[in-house]
Order: C-alpha cells, then sequence, then structure tokens
C-alpha cells in the first residue's frame, strides 16, 4: 500500500470509531451516521481512483453494472420499508455483506488454480467463506421468519443436535481437505454449500421474538468475515472496519439480551433439544415480551416523548 | 509469520478493543440504529468486491465479481439509508435550553397539581 492509501483508509477508520461512538448517543446518533457514511465514501472513493486504468473491459462492466443494481436495490428497500418491517430489511442487509464476503475469498482462492493455499491466506478465506455463507443463509431464514413467509416459531424436529455435529464436523474435515490437499473448485463449492446449511441449521430453532438478538449476532459475524477477507486480499481498511464491527456486534448482542433480561445462550440454544409448540420469548404477566431498563434509558426515553 | 502479517495483526486485535470500548454505554433504545449502523459500516467489503472485479477475466470471475458488487453495494447504501431513516425519529429532539425551559414548566405543574390534590 502507498502512503496516500494507508493515511486515507487511516482516515476512514477514524470516522467510522468516531460515528460509532456517536451513533451510541441519542442526540449525536443521527451525525454519527453521517461521519461513518463519508468514512465509507472516503475509503470507496480512493479505492477507485487508486484502480482506475486497471480495469479488465469486462471489470469495468460488472463494476459499473453492479454498483448502479445495488445502490438501487439499496436505496429503493431502504426507503419504501415500512418502520415497523425494518429488522427484516437489516437483516437481508447484513445477509447480502456476509454473502459479498465469503465470494471474495472464494475468488481469491480460485486464483490458485487447485493448489492448496499457504496459511496466511487460507485460514482467513475458510473462515470468511463459513462465517459470511452462515450469516447469508441466517440473515435469510430470519428476514423469512419476520416477514412472515415462514413460520415464526422455533422450528425443531428430533436428531437436530446430531444433524448440526454432522454439519460442523464436515466443514472442518472439508477445511482440512482445502488446506493439505487441493483447493479445487468442488472443495471450495461444498465448502460454500455446506456453511450455508450450518447457517439455516442455526436460525430455524430460534423464535421471532428473539431474531433481534440473531441478527444482531449474524450483523457481527458479517463484521468478522470482513475483516478475514480483509486478511485474505491484505487490506488496512477492511480489517479495520470489519474487526470493529465484529466487536462493537458481539457487545451489542450481548447488551440485547440482556434488555430482554436472558443469556445470550438461552436466546440462541433454548429450543435446542426439546421439539416443542409456540414461541419461546419470555412472555410477562400480560403475555407482552418485558425488557429490562437503566436509568439512562427512562431519562433518553422522557426527552424523546412527544 | 512475516513482521508485515504481525501487523496486520496487531491492527485485527487494537479494532476489536476499540470497538467493545467504542459503544459501551448505549441505551436500550439506540441498539436497533446501533446496530443497522455498524451493518451499514461493514459495507466496506464493497472495497473486497472492487479489488476481485478489477481483474475478473474468466466467466467464472466475472459471474463472481458481479454478485458480489451487487451484495456489496446493496449492503453498504441500503445500510446507511435505513440507519438515517430510524435516526430521523431522533431529529426531532429541542435544543438544550429549549427543553431545560420545558422542565421547569413542567415540574411547576407537577407541583400545582400536588397542591390542589392535597387541598382537594
Amino acid at each position: 500500500m502507498t502512503t496516500a492509501t494507508s493515511l486515507i483508509y487511516l482516515v476512514s477508520a477514524v470516522l467510522f470509531i468516531v460515528g460509532l461512538k456517536f451513533l451510541s448517543s441519542p442526540s449525536t446518533a443521527r451525525r454519527g451516521n453521517g461521519i461513518a457514511a463519508v468514512g465509507m465514501m472516503l475509503a470507496v472513493g480512493w479505492t477507485i481512483v487508486l484502480l482506475w486504468g486497471t480495469f479488465t473491459p469486462a471489470g469495468a462492466a460488472i463494476t459499473v453494472a453492479g454498483a448502479a443494481i445495488g445502490t438501487t436495490a439499496g436505496t429503493v428497500g431502504a426507503r419504501t420499508v415500512k418502520m415497523t418491517a425494518i429488522p427484516q430489511m437489516v437483516a437481508l442487509f447484513n445477509g447480502v455483506g456476509g454473502g459479498a464476503a465469503a465470494l471474495v475469498a472464494v475468488s481469491e482462492l480460485l486464483k490458485l488454480g487447485g493448489k492448496p493455499p499457504d496459511l496466511l491466506t487460507g485460514l482467513p478465506s475458510i473462515f470468511a467463506i463459513i462465517i459470511g455463507g452462515v450469516s447469508f443463509s441466517g440473515s435469510m431464514i430470519a428476514f423469512a421468519k419476520l416477514q412472515g413467509l415462514m413460520s415464526g416459531t422455533p422450528v425443531t424436529y428430533p436428531g437436530q443436535q446430531v444433524v448440526n455435529i454432522v454439519l460442523t464436523l464436515g466443514w472442518i474435515a472439508l477445511a482440512v481437505v482445502l488446506l493439505t490437499v487441493n483447493s479445487s473448485g468442488t472443495v471450495i463449492t461444498l465448502l460454500v454449500v455446506l456453511a450455508l446449511a450450518v447457517g439455516v441449521g442455526f436460525v430455524l430453532p430460534i423464535g421471532g421474538a428473539n431474531m433481534p438478538v440473531v441478527i444482531s449476532l449474524l450483523n457481527a459475524c458479517t463484521g468478522l468475515a470482513v475483516a478475514a477477507s480483509g486478511f485474505v486480499l491484505d487490506n488496512f481498511a477492511l480489517i479495520v472496519a470489519g474487526s470493529l464491527v465484529g466487536a462493537s456486534g458481539t457487545l451489542l448482542t450481548k447488551l440485547m439480551s440482556d434488555a430482554m433480561g436472558r443469556s445470550l445462550v438461552d436466546v440462541l440454544f433454548g429450543a435446542f433439544g426439546k421439539v416443542q409448540v409456540g414461541d419461546d420469548a419470555g412472555p410477562g404477566m400480560d403475555g407482552r415480551t418485558t425488557r429490562a431498563g437503566s436509568p439512562d434509558d427512562l431519562g433518553t426515553m422522557m426527552t424523546l416523548r412527544e | 509469520m512475516n513482521e508485515h502479517s504481525i501487523s496486520l495483526l496487531i491492527y485485527f486485535v487494537l479494532a476489536v478493543f476499540i470497538g467493545f470500548e467504542v459503544i459501551s454505554k448505549v441505551p436500550t433504545i439506540l441498539h436497533t440504529p446501533l446496530m443497522s449502523g455498524t451493518n451499514a459500516i461493514h459495507g466496506i467489503i464493497v472495497i473486497g468486491a472492487l479489488l476481485i472485479a478489477v481483474h475478473a477475466q474468466t466467466p467464472v470471475e466475472i459471474v463472481l465479481g458481479f454478485i458480489a458488487m451487487v451484495l456489496a453495494t446493496t449492503n453498504v447504501v441500503g445500510g446507511f439509508v435505513v440507519t438515517d431513516r430510524m435516526l430521523e425519529l431522533f431529529k426531532g429532539r429541542r435544543p438544550a435550553t429549549e427543553s431545560k425551559e420545558r422542565t421547569t414548566i413542567q415540574a411547576k405543574s407537577e407541583r400545582t397539581d400536588r397542591t390542589e390534590r392535597g387541598a382537594a
């Protein structure tokens, strides 16, 4: 990386951190989002400047077409979604990010032409594919549950734990094959398919009321997958932004389950091992879910009430 | 591991600590907007998508690069726009002085309420 690139990525990293800080306080939250967006435009804009003139004809075409489609889909989706449907929209945007991280790693592995990668490229690639794939398919299930495309009740069946364990062992075995024997397209494709299956298996047994916590966890996962692809591509901006999101997303997931008065393990694995009907959210006395709050929360809500 | 990959690892570890620290005092009401905001930030994967799209030549590379570009751009654009929409709800906040005044008036009216109740 040239000095200019490093410095510009550093400025955007600072803008992301300040943006996150501002996002965690009600009076500055909107500005925080704007600051982070400026950091993003800076990093992405500079990368385009840097790559200018090196695009292959096909590369230029897919970049322009892809960016146009993505920008339209993102803007229309975000602008037209009903306020009540925003959580599933966030799930969708998170899932596609995870998918992109996985595809970037796949593309880098394919460049090796079947030779096993060295550990420094191989491990983060596998990590990005697995975590990114889980985040993609998991987010799609979360979206389907919240959107009412499928039942919001936990889906459990006998032998579910066995299936999940087999899936996990399967991808570990594939990862070993990829690192030691060969990294052919077949092995990589199988790895992607398994990652998608693990994501589905992970989110199916979780009830609709717990989805926000799950989406937050998958959001943290996408962050880590992005950081991993940063290691693959040797890119400072991806590593720093991805790990920031991975860490803050993990903490946020814990804060969210705390606010529901439940432990994270209970939220994620509460339905495991029991075949049950009905939603597993902890209902209050009047049948509605309750949230814990601190004096700070109360103060914030009172300030913001109309 | 060479020196370069060690420094990448250092960036990673330090960023993890900053990530934990920077949002540790977020109020419950901001959980969802903050999730959405961090969601937009990992849209930086669009840089990764650009880096693989730029050299795309074989059909597989073209397809992968194209899908990655679409997915990553959707993530980053949709993420920031939807977060901004959520936070529009917060913009109606009054300036500090005005809200102080308001609190004083409320406190007064509450006192009046109590007095009236006491009288009754």
